[in-house]
């Protein structure tokens, strides 16, 4: 058996974190942690407790996604009258007022992509603790993807802060962040947690080598 | 590296042995396709060029006005940081910190990071907590997001193009070409090659 058919753990190696390099695992399980000995990380075999946390995050995200979208994240006050918009309610106007590129950009961003994310660490959850061997191949793409797109949904928030900036006009229109924008700024950094926290060599740990 | 060519794929845990991998190719995992290794040109130098760059155009960016808005004759002048102030003074601390930390502060600390490990390198110097500030340093990563930032600002402008005036200010193409800057920077950068200057204390 040549050394491709071995994964660092079933070698008896651990991988670092940070810096790649492989150190030995220690027999016994010893009570101390163990560092990396060029860079100082902490080693572990896999993320630690990385199902368990990913699930709590996951399930926060979920609970603080519904004041988010029902909470206003704008106040616009024009002239004394003060209108205050949802994410839902803003992509609508932005539809309704023919600025359809617009309202797709911050429906896919706002509402698609935290969602998609959420549905997707789920499914990847309930996979692994499945012990599923179903393609492990396009699960970790799927996990890629989740990593690589999560940033954009705080496209909303940096709206909101760009529009508080400009629309400063005293009595003549003021606009104001909600409490909308609290709450979906948590969603958007505990989804991007979530996903750091999943350890995506778990997909891979049900998987026998077939090949060779 | 360390007389050990041996590698495990971050998201797959499979072995490789690393051959020599030509400058400007990635080794990818036989099984999963994560990237394990792409050695880069002339790293430190190409990387520091582009910080330097990169700490010049984040100055501008910062200092000078950013965009002004024009309705009906009255004008307000804004500069990168004048939402978050704003955020604060109306009682929303939480989001005036997330965006100024991903837009501001982060996106600083790395640049400043790369002058404190990339200059002394290229002077054939190990600077003090290399392997500390660069692990921050990658750890920090995700959380910089000057391009969704970017984002921002186009869908805010064409929002508002059609009751007031825009101007874009000189801070604005900083920005924009700092954004490039940076990730420049980090196509430049080999990490495997940082990692080997870095000397090892105990054998493993």
């Amino acid at each position: 058996m040549s050394i491709h058919t071995k994964t660092a753990l079933s070698a008896g190696l651990l991988s670092c974190p940070s810096c790649h390099m492989l150190s030995k695992c220690p027999e016994t399980s010893s009570k101390g942690k163990l560092a990396c000995a060029r860079c100082g990380s902490a080693l572990h075999r896999r993320k630690p407790n990385s199902l368990a946390r990913s699930w709590a995050l996951v399930i926060s995200a979920f609970i603080f996604y519904i004041p988010a979208n029902l909470l206003p994240i704008m106040k616009t006050t024009t002239l004394g009258h003060t209108q205050e918009d949802t994410i839902m309610s803003g992509v609508i106007y932005m539809i309704v007022s023919g600025s359809w590129p617009l309202a797709l950009i911050i429906f896919i961003a706002s509402v698609f992509v935290p969602l998609a994310k959420l549905f997707i660490l789920t499914y990847l959850l309930i996979s692994v603790q499945r012990k599923s061997q179903w393609r492990p191949y396009d699960r970790t793409r799927l996990y890629r993807l989740t990593e690589a797109v999560g940033r954009w949904s705080m496209v909303d928030i940096y709206v909101v802060t760009i529009l508080v900036a400009l629309v400063n006009l005293g009595n003549l229109a003021t606009i104001e962040a909600g409490m909308g924008a609290v709450f979906f700024g948590a969603v958007v950094v505990i989804t991007i947690i979530a996903a750091m926290t999943f350890d995506p060599r778990l997909i891979w740990d049900n998987m026998e080598f077939d090949d060779e | 590296m360390s007389g050990n060519s041996l590698i495990a794929c971050h998201e797959c845990d499979l072995l490789h042995h690393l051959h020599e991998i030509p400058t400007g190719s990635t080794a990818k995992c036989r099984r999963c396709g994560m990237a394990l290794h792409s050695p880069k040109a002339d790293t430190i130098n190409r990387t520091l060029a582009l910080t330097i760059a990169g700490l010049m155009l984040f100055v501008v960016a910062n200092i000078f006005p950013f965009l002004a808005f024009d309705m009906k004759g009255i004008r307000t002048e804004t500069t990168l940081s004048t939402g978050i102030r704003l955020l604060f003074e109306q009682g929303m601390w939480e989001i005036a910190i997330l965006v100024l930390l991903t837009s501001i502060l982060i996106p600083f600390f790395q640049l400043l990071a790369l002058m404190y490990i990339l200059l002394p390198l290229l002077l054939n110097r190990t600077p003090r907590y290399l392997a500390l500030v660069f692990r921050h340093l990658q750890n920090i990563q995700p959380w910089g997001m000057m391009e969704v930032f970017m984002l921002g600002i186009l869908v805010s402008v064409v929002k508002l193009a059609k009751m007031a005036n825009i101007i874009p200010g000189l801070a604005i193409w900083s920005f924009v070409v700092l954004i490039f800057v940076l990730a420049a920077a980090s196509a430049t950068l080999d990490s495997h090659a940082i990692w080997e200057r870095v000397k090892i204390k105990s054998a493993p």
